[in-house]
Formats: structure tokens, C-alpha cells, sequence
């Protein structure tokens, strides 16, 4: 596993003239997810397929342009850090690219002749730089097009890293960039191929144009299975001497949804929670369902009695003698004050609704259909920004007249 | 980094942290550029501790305010020594209403940035906050007050005020306020000014806007024609110059058209309230999406009046 006694410095410093030498940082208050990331691509979970082809580019210090995509929290953003942090030397973190206007390594060098070649060779820019096609025309060209400059002996750690000839240029998020500014993208990155490799990182593979996405070989990052996930997670527990419950663990892989971050985000606040109390307390598993946001499964159950789901039975009640509306209606505004969203809600809903009522032989597959497709309109309406009260209350009342053509 | 609905709570945390001195406010104006070079003016409000705003006042370009002020914010280290936190907290309003790229700029900044500044968000719901957000903060649900507890706000307000506040007069108010506390205290005074003794049968008043909506909805349900359809253009004409958003408009009147027809077309009224405003979303101009809606609404109760037609068909 990683090793994690050497406490990360602090990553900020400012370019330009003024520069702050960097100050140790309580690791108590770090974030985890910071804390704990990978410091090799093999420390990376879960990924194989792709660490085993970035472990041999590694070996040859060949690497070509890459595309990482995949959801979020998989670990794309660690395996580029960590392969360049093994290619170039160890270092704190990544240089803020900021001042524009400014080329900024040979002051850097000349501010710091460290024998750390990361800060030269690296570029990391994500969403929040500016990246507009101005910036793709000026900076990135400016840097793509630098002779990288070779450094002799072991960095300052002591280890002696391959230091290929080339610099890499990391565009993190890079599915919101514009269309113009990937355009602009696809020439430089040919012209320079000789002394700079690109790595795109993005949610959306889509989102990349064609031309660019075929000048890089792909690697796709899957959902995290649970087995590593929860090593990872125990691993964290047992070095930050984390108490919970047992059922905790489990619970927090279900929620996470194969999002480490999220996993490790919700088992930090939970312990930031419990080791606040007097006296600290394992974490519980309430805690974990309050800071995920989930909505408890009595309001759940409740919206499905009133669009006429019998929970415990999973049967259809047939609402003879009931005001089918105001009991929607009256359920929805409930669920709307107590602050749940409407978007979790109705996540919730299908979930249990699948169970309860696509199973049941008994009911035709049209009420079925009707039902799935009103909670997929729902669901893209509330994407585009609609009302959240209105749309559960059209999806719940939609379902209902669904599942009253059955009785 | 959180995300939140209530500011006394934002400021009771950090009234917590930093002790009194985030009281001491200051409004400033500053003066964002775009790359486009055009410029922009936001309000924010800040002490020597945190800095409040809204980047949602600038539209389109609040991608811009969120890159500059995060990291000239993240940049800075806290001068105070005497400080207690050595971090800075950044609250963002309305942080539902921003754009796409402006919730992507937070992403990793948020990250890099954690040991200089932490970032509260405020929103009204979190279905609009992109998941990589969501997955970095801590999820602060804020849930309106149940009747009973606002029931004893009111108490306790009329004892501090020494003012006699009868138990049905109390109730009324907290039907009328919808969960909404502020509204509560605010109706309460305001019944205080009309008649000091709060005898029990006293009226409360709504908004005028939200009469004026019952009027309309009143009109459409008295006659359904292109004459009447003109009528009520003007009045939501009157209302969007008064500033209510379309979307309350739009759910108050058909809150209030809901009292007053047959239950068979109340699920079709329903579909196409959320169809309309869903529109209202993606399209530009709100008054035409009002106007179909209401359009629709003429059609579906005269449908139903003349022939009895409730068919739900989607």
C-alpha cells in the first residue's frame, strides 16, 4: 500500500517574483482523499488492465498521447499524477499555472534549482483555468513547444527516475473545454509529439471532439468493484484509527456507487462527526445515511402508498374509496419541506419499485412501460432545471393512473 | 465544504469558528473581465474571515467570478495571526442557479485549495449540483420547520414581545406561512400593527400578488375564450414587471386552480403544469410557455365541462 508517513508539504506556492517557501501542513486536517492518493500507479485500485499497459510504457519511458475517461472518483486524475510523479521525481504536488501573461520555467528554475524535473515537465491544467482558445494559441503552444531540459544526477529524494525526454501536459476535466479550444489542440499536439505528450482526463468521451480523441490511445477507468474499494477504505480506518460500526463499512460501499472519493468523503465526515462528540463514538450507520443524503425508506414507502403500491404486500391497491390526488399531493409537499431532493427521491423510487412491481407477473407490461417512461421524462426534466414539486408530483400521479389501468 | 439552504445557520458556523469578528460586515463592489473584455460588477459582502456572493447575478459569465475569486482567495494565506482557523470560507448563494462550467471550475480547486479556504454552498436543491460537486462536499439537509415547532417560535416571539397570541390565531399564521419561519415572524408583525389585541378572528393577509394569481385562476375557470386568454395575458404581464418569477406564477396559480375543479382533470392539469414549465426552462421567453399553459388549461376544463371528456391519455 501507499506509504503515507511522509506527510505532504503544503501545495500552493505563488509563481512570479514573490514566493512563499512551503509550509508543513497538519495531516489531521488534510482531507483524505488528498491524504491517501496513490503515490505509484500500483497503488491505483482496481484498474488492472490500464496500470498494467502504463507499468510497461513506464519501463520503456515511451508513453503516448492518452485519454483517460471514466466516472468519477475511479482514479484518473491519481494514475496521471502518480506516473508523473514516477517519471519525473518526487514532488509535493503539481505548480500552479497561473499569472497569465507570464512563461513561468525558466523563473522557476532559476527561483528553484532543484534537481526535480516534475515542475518543468509538467503542465496541469483543469476546468478552473481559463481554456479558452486564446489560452490553447498562446500557453499550451508555448509550452508544448520548450526543449525540455535534462537534469543530471538523483532528485532531491534521493531516487533516480527515468526522466524521459519529453514534457507532459495534463488537461484535467477536459470535457469542458470548448469545442474551438479542442480544435485548436489537434495540430499542436503533432507538431510538438517529439518533445510532449498530451493526457486528457474526462467524465465524457463523447464530450471530446473525433480528431482529437483518435490521436490518443484510450484507456477507459471502470466503476471500482467493491472488494478493492473496501480494502482501501480499511486500509484508511485502521491509519486514522477509525471506530464504526459493522455495519458501516458495507453501507458506505452501497452508497459510494464504486466512487472511492465519495467513500472516503462520507467516512471522513462521519468520523469528523462521532470524534467531535464527548466522548467520541464508533460511527453509526444514521450518520452515514444523513451525510449521504439519502432519503429514509419510510418516506420512500410512504410516496409509494399513496401512487397505490401496498409496501409490504408489493401488491396494487385499487384506491376505491380514496382521494388518489391528495394523497399525492399531500405526500409530495411533505417530502418537499422536509428538504429531500427531488432527484434522490425518485432514484429511490424506481429502485424500489423495480422490486415491488416489474417482477409481479399478475400486471400487463403496459402500466409497466407507462410507469418507466414517466420516471424517465421525470428524471430528464429535472436535468434541464424544472420545478422539483411539480415533476414528483407529475411522475407520482402518472405512475398512479398507470397502475390503475391494472385493477 | 458543504452544501446548504439556511444562512442563519452559515452564520451561527461561523460566528463558531471565528468568533465574533465575522460580524463585522463589509459590502464591496468588485470588477470582474472577461475574456471578451467585458466587465463585470459583483456585490459581494465580506469580512476578514469569509467572503459571501452570488455568481449567479452575472448570468452566463459566472464561470469567470468563480475562477478570479477562488484563486485570489486560495492564494492568500490568512494574515491574521490571532485568527483562529487558518483557512478562509468562501459561501456561494445560489449555487444551483450556476452554469455547468462554473460548477466544473469548482472541481478541483476545491481540492487543491483545502488548507486555505473552505467553500460553503447554498443552494435550494442539489439535483442541480453536478456529482463530482456533490461528491466532494458534506451534505447539510436543512429541512423546513415542522407546524409544532414553529408553533412555539411564535410563542416564544409574542412573550419576548409581550404581546397575547391566541392559539388558533397562531395556527393560522403557520398554515398560511407553508414552512417558511421568516414568513411566520413577518405575518405576526404585521397582525400586530393591524390590530394590537390579536383577537382570534382576525384575517390574515396573503401577498397581493398571490390574490392577484387567485384572480386569475378564477378567470380562467369563469370563461374559456380568446377574449378571456387576452385579459389574462395583461395581468401576467402585470406580474412578471413586478418581478415574481414565472415558475411561482406559474405553481401559485395552478395551486389555486387545483381548490377549484373536479378531481378527474386534476392529474391533467398536473402533467401539463410540469410540461409548461419545463418549457418555460429551456426556452427563452417565459410569457409564451405561461400562455400555452393557460391556453391548455382553458381547453382541458372546457373539454370537461362541455362533454365530460377526463381521457389521460400521454
Amino acid at each position: 500500500m501507499a506509504d503515507i508517513e511522509t506527510p505532504p508539504l503544503m501545495p500552493q506556492r505563488t509563481l512570479g517574483n514573490k514566493t512563499t517557501a512551503p509550509t508543513p501542513v497538519d495531516p489531521a486536517r488534510q482531507p483524505w482523499v488528498e491524504k491517501y492518493r496513490p503515490k505509484t500507479i500500483d497503488d491505483v485500485a482496481s484498474q488492472d488492465h490500464t496500470v498494467a499497459v502504463l507499468r510497461k510504457t513506464l519501463g520503456s519511458t515511451n508513453l503516448p498521447h492518452m485519454l483517460f475517461y471514466g466516472p468519477p472518483g475511479t482514479g484518473k486524475t491519481s494514475t496521471i499524477l502518480a506516473l508523473a510523479r514516477q517519471l519525473f521525481g518526487y514532488v509535493v504536488d503539481v505548480w500552479i499555472w497561473q499569472a497569465p501573461g507570464k512563461v513561468f520555467t525558466k523563473d522557476i528554475l532559476a527561483i528553484f534549482p532543484s534537481p526535480d524535473l516534475f515542475r518543468a515537465r509538467v503542465l496541469e491544467l483543469n476546468a478552473s483555468d481559463e481554456r479558452g482558445i486564446s489560452v490553447v494559441r498562446e500557453k499550451i503552444k508555448t509550452f508544448a513547444r520548450e526543449t525540455p531540459r535534462h537534469m543530471k544526477g538523483p532528485s532531491s529524494d534521493g531516487k533516480v527516475y527515468p526522466q524521459p525526454p519529453y514534457k507532459l501536459i495534463i488537461l484535467d476535466e477536459a470535457d469542458s473545454m470548448t469545442q474551438d479550444a479542442q480544435s485548436a489542440l489537434r495540430r499542436i499536439m503533432e507538431t510538438y509529439s517529439k518533445i510532449t505528450r498530451f493526457c486528457l482526463v474526462c467524465n465524457y468521451v463523447t464530450r471530446i471532439i473525433e480528431p482529437l480523441a483518435s490521436r490518443c490511445s484510450k484507456f477507459r477507468f471502470k466503476s471500482l468493484d467493491p472488494s478493492s474499494t473496501r480494502a482501501r477504505i480499511q486500509m484508511i480506518a485502521e491509519a486514522e484509527n477509525v471506530q464504526m460500526d459493522d455495519e458501516v463499512v458495507p453501507l458506505i460501499l452501497e452508497l459510494s456507487g464504486g466512487d472511492m472519493r465519495k467513500a472516503i468523503t462520507f467516512m471522513q465526515t462521519g468520523q469528523r462527526l462521532h470524534s467531535a462528540q464527548t466522548p467520541p463514538t464508533p460511527i453509526t450507520a444514521d450518520s452515514i445515511h444523513e451525510i449521504a443524503g439519502v432519503v429514509p425508506g419510510r418516506i420512500v414507502n410512504d410516496l409509494l402508498r399513496a401512487v397505490g403500491i401496498d409496501v409490504s404486500s408489493g401488491l396494487v391497491d385499487n384506491l376505491k374509496g380514496k382521494d388518489g390526488f391528495k394523497m399525492v399531493s399531500e405526500t409530495v409537499t411533505m417530502i418537499n419541506r422536509q428538504g429531500y431532493s427531488a432527484g434522490q427521491v425518485l432514484q429511490q423510487v424506481s429502485v424500489n419499485l423495480h422490486d415491488a412491481f416489474i417482477p409481479l407477473d399478475g400486471i400487463p407490461s403496459l402500466p409497466k412501460s407507462l410507469a418507466s417512461m414517466a420516471m424517465a421524462e421525470a428524471d430528464y426534466a429535472l436535468c434541464a432545471g424544472a420545478d422539483e414539486e411539480l415533476q414528483l408530483l407529475e411522475v407520482a400521479l402518472r405512475v398512479q393512473a398507470a397502475l390503475q389501468r391494472v385493477v | 465544504m458543504s452544501l446548504w439552504v439556511d444562512k442563519t445557520r452559515i452564520m451561527c458556523v461561523l460566528r463558531e469558528l471565528y468568533g465574533p469578528g465575522v460580524e463585522k460586515l463589509k459590502i464591496d463592489q468588485r470588477v470582474f473581465i472577461t475574456p471578451s473584455k467585458r466587465k463585470l460588477d459583483v456585490n459581494v459582502v465580506q469580512s476578514n474571515y469569509h467572503i459571501e456572493l452570488t455568481p449567479s447575478d452575472v448570468g452566463q459569465y459566472d464561470r469567470v467570478v468563480i475562477q478570479d475569486i477562488l484563486k485570489e482567495i486560495a492564494q492568500t494565506q490568512q494574515v491574521d495571526l490571532n485568527a483562529k482557523q487558518k483557512f478562509k470560507v468562501v459561501i456561494i448563494n445560489e449555487a444551483d442557479q450556476l452554469s455547468r462550467d462554473a460548477q466544473a471550475a469548482l472541481r478541483r480547486t476545491m481540492e487543491k485549495y483545502m488548507n486555505n479556504m473552505r467553500i460553503i454552498l447554498c443552494a435550494n436543491t442539489t439535483s442541480k449540483i453536478i456529482a463530482p460537486i456533490r461528491s466532494r462536499t458534506l451534505l447539510v439537509r436543512v429541512a423546513a420547520p415542522n407546524p409544532e415547532e414553529m408553533t412555539k417560535v411564535l410563542q416564544f416571539v409574542a412573550k419576548k414581545e409581550r404581546i397575547s397570541l391566541p392559539m388558533e390565531t397562531a395556527e393560522s399564521i403557520v398554515e398560511e406561512a407553508k414552512g417558511n419561519m421568516r414568513k411566520a415572524i413577518l405575518v405576526l408583525e404585521a397582525l400586530r400593527m393591524q390590530s394590537p389585541d390579536m383577537s382570534s378572528n382576525i384575517e390574515i393577509a396573503k401577498p397581493d400578488w398571490e390574490t392577484y394569481c387567485g384572480k386569475i385562476a378564477d378567470l380562467i375557470v369563469q370563461e374559456q375564450s380568446p377574449k378571456r386568454l387576452l385579459e389574462i395575458r395583461g395581468k401576467i404581464y402585470e406580474l412578471l414587471s413586478h418581478c415574481i418569477p414565472p415558475t411561482i406564477i406559474l405553481k401559485t396559480i395552478t395551486e389555486s386552480l387545483l381548490t377549484k375543479v373536479d378531481n378527474e382533470i386534476k392529474p391533467q392539469i398536473i402533467h401539463w403544469a410540469a410540461h409548461y414549465e419545463l418549457r418555460m426552462q429551456q426556452g427563452a421567453k417565459k410569457i409564451y410557455h405561461l400562455e400555452a399553459y393557460f391556453a391548455k388549461l382553458m381547453t382541458i376544463i372546457k373539454a370537461f365541462s362541455l362533454m365530460g371528456l377526463a381521457d389521460f391519455d400521454f
